[in-house]
């Protein structure tokens, strides 16, 4: 079987060259995070103990940093994670018949990845693009100017993107 | 009219490479400064320019930068300071202020300019390594801010014995994962140290003891872009782009149902109805105004009344808001003002890193019964539960500004709102549903 677990040799030289900015290790914490999850798509136990590990923090420590940072997914998400603004300028233009869309369509609430495990589907804080208000995340691409029509468009390409490699 | 933070940026405009960027007259700041003039000498110049942080809170960038300890030899013909050990220059790139987005735009459309104002600031207080704290998600800022850096670095303007000057200048991007109290200053020192994003006790002060406990100072993005052209042209010129007492241009922005929403260069004190009639275009076809933010969710509601005032930190302040980020939201007549406040205060009971009790359990109780009310559930003792939390929650009370900046907005409301959350509770519903 696949070894999954431990770090990957490219996972640890990337995290110890981040480490090397700074004048204690635990400060490349959060790198660390982000690259397993740029990885893998999220930080499974195994690999935070193993990060854990390599910064000289305790498991509990970085679990404590990874739970308290929005960005870092302890949990497995979809193929596509699509991060949908609630904050104000996107909540004054329209976000929340956006919200009720993109939750019929998927068929999954806030949280939730769908049941084909394409898409995970998150409310996400203001993202500095008001004046382009509503937008949304979707792999970290900034859609914006959303709409019913724009929203169709953004699921369908993600959806046959997906379909392709499938197949 | 001088626009010097977007003479680069514009519509249709990509960002100027190195060579772009210099033959428009970029890195002379920086060269010039580095050879010819002593830390010292920059720091009164940017005292005598009355540079304020851009930050949202205004506090004069040239006092902060006093309070970092400079030893005997700091600077002097180009020498380090060593006496204090290491000291770190971090770049606040943590645009979190919902409604806010004008760092992003001196990012991805300038980012040698921000490189350049590191650079200079960094040899003002002498540090020898920057962070740029830039949010996650800006993952096109941090790849154009990585690419400026080595392009400085094959110029020799960053690394060991810049231009022969003996100093030395590594700049590291950091990027974040979400949280808006990784914007408050000591709380983004923890997070930089890869901790929980809790803000720390102050004094001391972070220009004594800051990251790892050296001396480091931590400014907003905008207000670093604004030291090369202070230090090029000078304080009087500085001065002279204000149309009012706080000098320069500021970067202000509008959102919400207006014809031509965006962020625009202006002078300081340029008036709100201007920006939001003349630059953003009027409210669109069949809205009206019922009320602004003028800098960020954390700012306290203004209303009609108030859109001929100044856009500047004092003025706006004697208004019973805040200038905050200068970038406005704008709440219509056809937006519920209860619906927007539970909006905000979501946000920020979401936000609160737990820390103090008043935040952490204050904030949910204050968005409960927020929720409550617009679903028309609500109770006239109800208002006066709110107005409790505003006092409770406000200065003072809180071990960092996060709850009182939330409390901005909700006290605000219950002032000039009233009459709309009180139709909510008798009417057993939401007018605007």
């Amino acid at each position: 079987m696949e070894q999954i677990n431990a770090l990957s040799p490219q996972e640890i030289a990337e995290i110890e060259a981040e480490a090397s900015h700074y004048e204690q290790k635990q400060a490349a914490s959060i790198e660390a995070l982000k690259i397993i999850q740029k990885h893998r798509g999220w930080v499974s136990d195994e690999s935070l103990k193993a990060a854990a590990d390599l910064l000289d923090m305790s498991p509990a420590q970085l679990d404590g940093v990874a739970t308290f940072y929005t960005l870092i997914f302890r949990r497995p998400v979809g193929k596509h994670v699509i991060m949908l603004c609630d904050s104000v300028s996107c909540w004054v233009m329209g976000c929340e018949g956006i919200r009720e869309q993109l939750q019929k369509s998927l068929g999954v609430g806030y949280g939730e990845t769908t049941a084909d495990g394409e898409f995970t589907l998150l409310p996400v804080t203001c993202q500095g693009a008001c004046d382009c208000a509503p937008v949304m995340l979707v792999d970290g691409e900034l859609e914006r100017h959303l709409d019913e029509d724009k929203v169709k468009q953004v699921i369908a390409h993600y959806g046959e993107g997906a379909g392709k490699t499938d197949g | 009219m001088d626009r010097p933070l977007t003479q680069n940026i514009g519509p249709g405009k990509s960002p100027p490479n190195m060579a772009e960027y210099e033959a428009n007259g970029g890195y002379r700041a920086a060269r010039m400064a580095l050879l010819e003039k002593r830390p010292d000498e920059l720091l009164e110049l940017l005292k005598e320019s009355n540079l304020r942080g851009r930050g949202g809170a205004g506090f004069p960038t040239a006092m902060k930068w006093s309070f970092v300890p400079m030893g005997k030899e700091a600077g002097v013909n180009g020498a380090g300071d060593k006496e204090f050990g290491p000291k770190y220059l971090v770049v606040n790139a943590d645009e979190m202020e919902p409604g806010t987005f004008k760092d992003r735009l001196l990012m991805e459309g300038d980012p040698h300019q921000l490189i350049e104002g590191i650079i200079l600031s960094a040899y003002i207080i002498q540090a020898e390594t920057a962070y740029i704290f830039i949010r996650g998600e800006y993952t096109l800022s941090a790849a154009l801010l990585t690419e400026a850096i080595r392009e400085c670095h094959q110029a020799g303007l960053l690394g060991e014995n810049i231009l022969h000057s003996r100093f030395n200048l590594q700049i590291h991007v950091h990027t974040s994962a979400g949280r808006y109290i990784c914007g408050e200053e000591t709380a983004l020192l923890n997070s930089l140290e890869g901790k929980r994003a809790t803000p720390r006790a102050k004094p001391p002060f972070p220009q004594v003891s800051g990251l790892w406990g050296r001396p480091t100072v931590v400014n907003n993005v905008e207000t670093i872009c604004n030291i090369p052209h202070i230090i090029k042209h000078g304080a009087d010129w500085y001065k002279g782009l204000s149309a009012c007492e706080d000098a320069g241009t500021k970067i202000f922005g509008v959102s919400g149902r207006v014809k031509n929403p965006g962020a625009w260069e202006l002078p300081m004190g340029t008036s709100a109805r201007e920006i939001l009639e003349d630059y953003a275009g009027g409210m669109c076809e069949g809205y009206q105004l019922k009320g602004f933010l003028p800098g960020g969710g954390s700012t306290n509601f203004l209303i009609e009344q108030h859109l001929d005032l100044h856009m500047d930190f004092n003025t706006i302040g004697q208004a019973g808001s805040r200038m905050g980020t200068g970038t406005m939201i704008i709440l219509d007549d056809k937006t519920c003002p209860v619906g927007m406040v539970r909006n905000l205060e979501h946000f920020f009971a979401q936000e609160s890193c737990g820390w103090c009790t008043p935040c952490r359990d204050g904030l949910p109780w204050v968005e409960q019964i927020l929720v409550n009310i617009e679903a028309g559930k609500g109770r006239l003792e109800d208002l006066e539960v709110l107005n409790d939390a505003v006092y409770a929650l406000g200065p003072g009370h809180t071990f960092c500004a996060h709850a009182p900046g939330a409390m901005g907005p909700l006290e605000s409301a219950l002032r000039y709102f009233e009459d709309d959350f009180k139709a909510h509770i008798h009417g057993k519903c939401c007018p605007w549903a």
